[in-house]
């Protein structure tokens, strides 16, 4: 098994995100994480999925994606191949903010972006690794609340979907 | 400015849509109420149930070759379309099936009748849309035609709320040509045609699978140009039969489960594989592991996610094959392979000794399937038209039927759908009234969707029904003889009198029992003119062969 990040560039249409996750259903194929947003094109969106599947599982997938009428290209990717973050939020309570929990957050280049009466959320971008190491450093620090997002990935081969839809013959 | 209903018949007409099967209901009455005005540009035909509805509109598609279309209401109009859907998904059919759904305002709201047809069918559409307002209805119709019938053929599903169909918008049919996120065909690729060219130039003992990708892309003649260069020989799969002749000297066979002998046998004897429109089903293919490792394969498809799906290609040809294979007939040499050929000869008579001759000609009391088909085809027409359901019947009909050409053969395959050929057959009848149309069923399945009687009796649809009655659900108790030690359990039917049923809804019967008159009451249904049901009551615990059992390899195939 591998980890895996697939790009999928698709029409912005009621029912694409469904009509992609049930691929994975119905191979019993975890999706371990996933982020929708419109690309740089307009009118056409972004879906970032991480999996861990086998080679040929990956190459399936990605053709059964690709497959879906309304999904215009699919890409799929190793972890060297993209560089990609994740980004967590971390909120303690107010008291816990001492000289000790200001240099953790010095350390990891996190930051305060909020601080109200009762708490304080740090928000630190980094790889799965980094979210997860800063989360096990602030439990002792009676953490409230922890929220990590999927992957955002932009891949280093070179390839473009605006050309692809610029070459598209009958 | 016209009502959304209208522009949902005036765009089906626009698509040439001659037959629409259905059935009414709430959500769909505005367009029910359309359909009056446009009875002599557009025939609708009520089913009994909107699942023969679909099924109806699938033996349409398939021996026409145009986009079958089905309609129903919203809720359990449109669940009962679901089975037909899934079978037209994995058989690719071209469908296009519109629902009515309730109001846009009541959308979510558990309203009476409402039900999300859209995430239902999602596994088992193509492509489906919901429209809620009347100017998107031709847009979505336009583009559901060219995606079910562009690329590899299957079904779509729009579902129009009911405001959409009352509310009224500019009418100005544009057919869809294209749409940029879907690619249904691809140029071939000259270098992939002489890698699979040099390939079959350097083989020895070359096989061709042939499957219905052949008769959806019409290249019905380029494969015979194809074998008639090469004299390759040549076996098909369930739905690829009838693509050629089976009269041609390089006609060796079926492939699969109940197929022949030779052709499964000799799948691990053969240096190269060359597939051509087929998908490496697992009825076809049994053990992957030990399934033609010895061979190089060639895969000529027009869908990418097919090429090494189940069975690795040393040389894909991405591309329809109608194309693909005058280009390979054109690179490769002209060859014989006589000797290659006499090997499936030689297993053709072990099966023809062993089996065929038991089955067609038998000597015992009881009647076999295999002699129905026998008298079938001595009085059928060349162009006679084979619907079967699923189960025993299916698989005799499909060995000993005698296809003289395409598109004469419409079952289930992929989905194995009991209940599909009664209404299938009526849909195949509606076509072409001038064409026989012999729907060839079991006692279980027609059971499924025996309602479509109903359907034959007021369309007058010329349908001859052949009903070979065990009193069983045939194949399962095969199964339980063979793998289960005879527990024959929940297999047995006690059936109801067809005869009197089919009397009931005024469609001529008889019954035959003995082999005595078998003949002749084949005969006379043929010369009957309208629809017919005959019975024929055959051997009780009669079994399927050759057989290979679930986990085994082709060449694991028996005889008994």
């Amino acid at each position: 098994m591998n980890r895996y990040t697939i790009l999928i560039y698709t029409e912005n249409f009621i029912g694409i995100l469904n009509r992609i996750t049930i691929i994975f259903t119905r191979r019993g194929i975890n999706i371990d994480a996933l982020t929708a947003s419109e690309s740089r094109l307009d009118g056409i969106h972004k879906i970032t999925i991480e999996c861990a599947v086998t080679e040929e599982q990956i190459i399936q997938l990605v053709k059964q994606i690709e497959k879906i009428t309304d999904v215009i290209k699919a890409y799929y990717f190793m972890d060297t191949e993209v560089v990609y973050q994740e980004i967590a939020l971390y909120k303690l309570p107010i008291d816990s903010l001492d000289a000790s929990l200001e240099k953790v957050i010095r350390q990891y280049n996190a930051h305060i972006i909020a601080a109200e009466k009762e708490f304080v959320v740090i928000e630190f971008t980094g790889h799965k690794e980094d979210t997860q190491a800063l989360l096990e450093t602030l439990k002792p620090y009676n953490l409230l609340e922890f929220s990590r997002s999927g992957r955002v990935a932009i891949a280093k081969p070179r390839f473009s979907v605006s050309e692809y839809l610029n070459n598209q013959t009958l | 400015m016209i009502r959304g209903a209208d522009i949902v018949v005036r765009s089906l007409i626009a698509e040439n849509a001659k037959h629409i099967f259905g059935y009414p209901g709430g959500a769909i009455m505005p367009v029910y109420d359309a359909l009056y005005d446009y009875s002599d540009q557009i025939r609708h035909v009520l089913t009994r149930h909107e699942q023969g509805a679909i099924h109806a509109a699938q033996g349409y598609a398939r021996v026409s070759g145009q986009v079958g279309v089905a309609l129903a209401t919203s809720g359990p109009g449109a669940t009962n379309l679901i089975t037909g859907l899934a079978d037209a998904m994995i058989d690719s059919t071209p469908l296009v099936c519109i629902t009515g759904q309730v109001a846009a305002h009541l959308l979510g709201t558990d309203a009476f009748q409402e039900t999300d047809v859209v995430g239902i069918s999602m596994p088992v559409t193509k492509w489906n849309i919901q429209v809620r307002r009347a100017e998107d209805i031709a847009p979505a119709i336009a583009k559901g035609f060219h995606i079910a019938r562009s690329g590899r053929p299957g079904p779509v599903l729009i579902d129009i709320t009911k405001n959409a169909q009352t509310e009224a918008g500019e009418f100005n049919y544009v057919p869809c040509l294209s749409i940029r996120s879907y690619r249904p065909y691809f140029e071939i690729k000259k270098d992939e045609v002489q890698k699979a060219a040099e390939l079959i130039k350097a083989a020895q003992r070359p096989y061709v699978l042939y499957g219905q990708g052949v008769v959806i892309g019409k290249a019905e003649a380029e494969l015979k140009a194809f074998l008639d260069k090469t004299g390759i020989p040549a076996a098909c799969t369930l739905l690829g039969s009838g693509a050629i002749s089976e009269e041609h000297p390089s006609y060796v066979g079926k492939l699969g489960m109940h197929g022949n002998y030779a052709p499964n046998m000799l799948t691990n004897h053969c240096d190269v594989l060359i597939a051509i429109g087929m998908r490496f089903d697992d009825r076809v293919t049994g053990d992957l592991k030990r399934y033609a490792k010895q061979a190089k394969v060639v895969h000529l498809e027009l869908d990418p996610a097919e090429i090494n799906k189940n069975v690795f290609a040393d040389a894909p040809v991405l591309g329809d094959c109608k194309q693909s294979l005058s280009m390979l007939t054109e690179a490769v040499e002209i060859n014989s392979h006589d000797e290659w050929l006499s090997r499936f000869k030689e297993l053709e008579l072990l099966e023809k000794e062993s089996v065929i001759a038991n089955d067609l000609s038998p000597t015992k009391v009881g009647l076999t399937m295999g002699e129905v088909i026998r008298f079938i085809n001595q009085y059928k027409a060349d162009d006679a038209i084979l619907v079967t359901d699923v189960g025993q019947h299916q698989m005799i009909a499909w060995r000993y039927f005698d296809y003289k050409t395409s598109k004469t053969q419409v079952t289930s395959g992929g989905l194995g759908t009991m209940g599909f050929a009664l209404p299938a057959a009526l849909g195949a009848q509606m076509y072409d009234y001038s064409r026989q149309v012999i729907c060839v069923v079991g006692d279980g399945g027609i059971q499924m969707t025996i309602q479509e009687l109903g359907t034959i009796m007021q369309t007058k649809a010329p349908v001859k029904v052949v009903l070979l009655n065990n009193n069983f659900l045939g194949m399962v108790r095969q199964w339980q003889q063979m793998f289960f030690d005879r527990r024959y359990s929940f297999t047995e039917l006690d059936n109801p009198d067809f005869i009197k049923l089919a009397e009931a809804y005024s469609i001529k019967a008889s019954k035959v029992s003995v082999r005595d008159g078998l003949s002749e009451a084949v005969a006379d249904m043929f010369l009957h003119d309208g629809p017919y049901f005959l019975e024929v009551v055959v051997e009780k615990e009669d079994n399927v062969f050759p057989m290979i059992a679930t986990g085994c390899s082709v060449e694991e195939v028996r005889l008994s």
